[in-house]
């Protein structure tokens, strides 16, 4: 029997999917405006990072009123719970993104430093990150959630590869500090990024199968489907 | 354009005897939407769901006074003609009770009452209300069949086929799923959400998570008095009066 609470469902997987759209735009803009030293990219991220923090009311007030009404079991229940858990981590990868344009801002006032492909390429992984962790989740795609964990470490990996670079620099010209530290921060917020886009994959993994997959607590699970 | 308050409730009083069973009660049905009424037992919901077609007039001890106005008319004005009213705001019963007929006459019953004799047009309104019950593509190679042989589910889903067929306006239904199973309730309550789109319901339900479940404005009734009223949402996740927090809390009583 199709239910009309169904419906319910479709409008809250709806919302996610415009709040991770908007997360994505954000980092993709941010990022421009620092590798294409491009002011006209702020506004653009401040403004929607409005937009992101209504929705994120939006989508708690959702969940609240489904759970009250509904009182959801079993798979509904994981899905409406990692949906308010999934709506938190979009919110705060949105607000890493501001952090990186503000870094940006300060950074673009000064000479450039050296131009760091690391940055973009983080960039890049980030953000398919996001895009395909939420996929994940409201396709129920545990496969895609799985491919996702282990990009994170690529993602590690070229965190410390820049850091590196960066302390090298710091030592060669300390003129240049305050501009490598605003670098390393901003590789440290595209870092974060990808974690949070990990625990979105985590949740989905939780959504699907019923299994908690945090802290790795679990490596066969978190690494393969054995169900 | 019809207002968007099909009905609406005012200083609504009812004693039974000398009982005041409802005090000052406020209401208003929005078209197309489902009202619940929820509160515990004794507190007036179904007190109240009957004033609205004037079934409480059969009980001889009882006076009103206050307004039920449907569609902006009061119906406890002096000339009121109740059959017609009862036509307009038509109720289903907590037990089901078609009729000892076919489930063909069950459904063409009040057409025939209202005069209605020409067979193509019978027929054609019987498949529609069957339809509309959701009952048509189970049941349209046995109209033939006595009503009381069907299971509770589809004989409540008959009468409200038997309703839809004379066209009212306004549904009450009176705890139409307390003698169903939770998957016979399911289709009911699914069944209510699509009905919405054509008519109008006011649901009285001693069970809070189907009036949350279904409905789109709530009210909380207490010792014959509405504590609050308000879109459904508001009432289970915040509602104002603490006694209301308390009974959907499940902290009552």
């Amino acid at each position: 029997m199709e239910r009309h609470f169904d419906e319910n469902l479709q409008a809250l997987k709806h919302q996610l999917i415009k709040m991770s759209a908007m997360s994505e735009v954000m980092i993709s803009d941010a990022v421009k405006s620092l590798v294409e030293r491009n002011q006209a990219m702020f506004a653009p991220v401040w403004q929607r990072e409005e937009q992101v923090n209504q929705l994120q009311i939006e989508i708690d007030e959702t969940c609240l009123t489904l759970i009250a009404l509904h009182q959801p079991a079993a798979g509904d229940l994981r899905f409406i719970m990692g949906a308010a858990k999934t709506n938190a981590e979009l919110e705060r990868l949105a607000d890493e993104a501001v952090n990186i344009v503000q870094k940006s801002e300060h950074l673009l006032k000064e000479p450039p430093l050296k131009s760091f492909e690391i940055i973009p390429e983080m960039a890049v992984i980030a953000q398919g990150m996001v895009c395909d962790s939420l996929h994940s989740f409201v396709n129920r795609n545990v496969a895609l959630a799985r491919e996702v964990l282990l990009r994170d470490d690529r993602l590690d990996e070229l965190r410390n590869m820049i850091s590196a670079e960066l302390s090298a620099f710091m030592v060669r010209d300390p003129g240049s500090v305050s501009r490598a530290l605003d670098l390393l921060l901003i590789s440290r917020y595209l870092e974060r990024i990808g974690d949070h886009a990990t625990n979105i994959a985590e949740i989905t993994i939780f959504v699907v199968e019923g299994r908690d997959v945090r802290h790795h607590s679990d490596h066969k699970v978190r690494q393969a489907s054995s169900r | 354009m019809k207002p968007e308050m099909v009905i609406t409730v005012k200083d609504l009083n009812l004693y039974y005897g000398d009982f005041h069973a409802l005090k000052a009660v406020p209401m208003e049905v929005k078209r197309h939407h489902i009202t619940a009424l929820i509160g515990p037992s004794g507190c007036g919901k179904s007190t109240l769901l009957r004033t609205l077609n004037r079934m409480n007039d059969t009980i001889p001890s009882v006076r009103v006074t206050g307004t039920v106005l449907l569609d902006g008319c009061n119906i406890y004005s002096p000339g009121t003609d109740v059959c017609e009213l009862r036509k307009r705001v038509g109720m289903v019963f907590q037990r089901p009770n078609p009729f000892p007929l076919s489930i063909y006459d069950n459904v063409a019953f009040g057409l025939r009452v209202a005069g209605i004799t020409d067979r193509h047009r019978v027929e054609g309104i019987v498949e529609r209300s069957l339809k509309g019950a959701w009952l048509w593509d189970h049941l349209k190679d046995k109209l033939d069949q006595s009503a009381l042989e069907l299971p509770l589910d589809q004989q409540q889903r008959l009468c409200v086929a038997r309703l839809l067929a004379v066209e009212p306006e306004v549904i009450l239904m009176d705890e139409p799923c307390s003698a169903l199973d939770p998957l016979s309730t399911a289709r009911i309550e699914e069944l209510m959400l699509d009905l919405k789109a054509q008519y109008t319901i006011v649901i009285v339900t001693h069970n809070m998570q189907q009036a949350a479940r279904i409905s789109d404005y709530s009210g909380y009734m207490l010792l014959g008095e509405m504590i609050e009223f308000g879109v459904t949402a508001g009432i289970f996740t915040s509602p104002r009066d603490k006694r209301t927090q308390d009974y959907v809390s499940g902290r009552y009583g």
